[in-house]
């Protein structure tokens, strides 16, 4: 009996014993090369939200193509903003460019109070479900709808964060606003949008064209009470020739605008807002 | 060993007695890493093939050397102690060859060390008195069923992420609803297999 326990415990033993040689030889032969301790070094600098602004999967794989053959730039992580654009460019040995803090800007000032509905939509209510029935209930084809898909990402954006900031979207009269001061310009919500209205522009820009209304003057006042009709009264007022009217829709190029606001002024429609006036009181 | 018998072995494996939608084994991954189809074939992949060879590995073990010898009640433990060196290799060889599934499985390639599913066929083999090849075949088809149970369950998966539920059945109780399903619906096979090729 005494046989019974040893050999028992000498054949599992054994058995132990074959699999950890065969183990063993499986790890020398299929070792992974040793991985770049920059990737480490990278990642420590990284906030390490996978918030995905930069377009790569998560900080990891960010850190993975920086150290890459052909390195994207060490620019793209925005919600680390200069700071780790300087660090991150030491540690690849090269030249940091100029970061630009960026913060997100919503295109329409359309909204309950200047649009009309064309039917009244009680399907899924997100943006995205919303745009792919004829566009969304409001008027306006290009208009913003108010389901705060551009919220849920700022939401998402800020649950990943420890402690979570307050988030910089709110819903007002089915309107996107985004508060300045809270963005902190990681885009999530510029992919979220699925009408494309929100932008990235760099922090300060003032005025903003809140139209991306391509119709002509007539169907587009139409639409919207705050459509840019593309009057060109804008242009012609800019001591800057910084505007310029594209498919009855102005655009302001902020290399050439001083920001002397006389554009806000002359807009029949108001489309052209000054930046800071847009940030609501927060009742959503 | 005729191929009848093969097919049967193999069809009541996968559909029948699915292991994860009729046998309720295997509920972590099925739950865990359902959320994507890409995912999920990835995780199937890997459960197959160690079941695959979790049992031709066990299989001569018992035959050979537990039961020769009389040690018939070393079968957990020593099957533990295989299947877990086999899944330590299979995780060397995906970090090596295929380090993108390696990162997607994450935590589930470790969990797959005690996983029910693969202990639950290796054990099945040797309690239904199975031939090596029969052994063999049941592995496979369990494995199969795996795959299946898991490639539908992740595309359901990915239409209720778009649904919109009360909130009271938003997330788990969500996945557990049409898990339920699911696997009602595989009680529709029972018998078929068995009336189509005679037993």
């Amino acid at each position: 009996m005494d046989m019974m326990i040893i050999y028992a415990a000498v054949l599992v033993a054994g058995i132990g014993a074959v699999c950890a040689i065969v183990l063993c030889t499986a790890s020398k032969f299929m070792a992974v090369s040793p991985s770049d301790n920059r990737i480490e070094k990278i990642t420590e600098i990284l906030p390490m939200t996978n918030c995905g602004a930069c377009g790569f999967p998560g900080c990891s794989g960010y850190a993975k193509a920086l150290v890459s053959e052909s390195p994207p730039a060490e620019t793209l992580c925005i919600p680390g903003g200069a700071e780790a654009a300087k660090k991150l460019g030491e540690i690849l040995g090269i030249e940091s460019s100029v970061f630009e803090h960026q913060r997100a800007i919503v295109h329409c000032a359309g909204g309950s109070t200047a649009m009309n509905k064309k039917m009244e939509y009680s399907g899924i209510q997100t943006c995205m479900a919303a745009a792919e029935l004829f566009g969304g209930q409001g008027t306006c084809p290009f208009g913003c709808l108010g389901y705060g898909d551009c919220r849920d990402a700022c939401q998402k954006h800020s649950d990943s964060l420890n402690p979570p900031p307050p988030i910089a979207v709110c819903i007002n009269d089915d309107l996107a606003r985004i508060v300045p001061d809270l963005c902190s310009g990681c885009g999530l919500c510029v992919k979220a949008c699925p009408k494309g209205l929100i932008a990235m522009e760099k922090d300060g820009v003032s005025p903003v064209v809140k139209c991306k209304n391509t119709q002509k003057g007539a169907a587009a006042r139409k639409s919207c009470s705050s459509a840019c009709i593309g009057c060109r009264k804008c242009v012609s007022v800019c001591p800057d020739g910084a505007i310029e009217v594209k498919n009855f829709l102005a655009e302001i190029d902020y290399e050439k605008c001083t920001g002397c606001n006389s554009c806000i002024g002359v807009c029949p429609t108001k489309c052209i807002q000054p930046v800071k006036q847009t940030s609501p009181e927060i009742k959503a | 060993m005729d191929v009848k018998h093969m097919i049967v072995i193999m069809m009541s494996a996968v559909f029948v007695n699915n292991y994860v939608l009729s046998q309720f084994l295997g509920m972590c991954p099925f739950l865990g890493v359902s959320k994507e189809i890409k995912n999920a074939a990835g995780m199937s992949g890997a459960v197959m093939f160690v079941m695959l060879i979790a049992t031709a590995a066990t299989w001569p073990i018992q035959h050979y050397i537990l039961h020769e010898k009389g040690l018939d009640y070393l079968q957990t433990v020593v099957f533990i102690l295989v299947i877990a060196a086999l899944v330590q290799l299979t995780k060397i060889i995906l970090k090596r060859y295929i380090p993108p599934l390696h990162d997607a499985l994450g935590v589930f390639l470790p969990l797959m060390v005690s996983n029910c599913v693969i202990f639950g066929v290796t054990i099945t083999n040797i309690n239904n008195d199975y031939t090596f090849f029969e052994a063999v075949v049941n592995a496979l088809g369990a494995g199969g069923g795996f795959f299946l149970a898991m490639i539908l369950f992740s595309g359901i998966r990915e239409h209720t992420q778009n649904a919109d539920p009360p909130p009271s059945f938003k997330g788990i109780p969500l996945t557990l609803i049409s898990a339920a399903i699911l696997s009602l619906s595989f009680f529709a096979f029972g018998g078929v297999v068995e009336n189509l090729f005679g037993h």
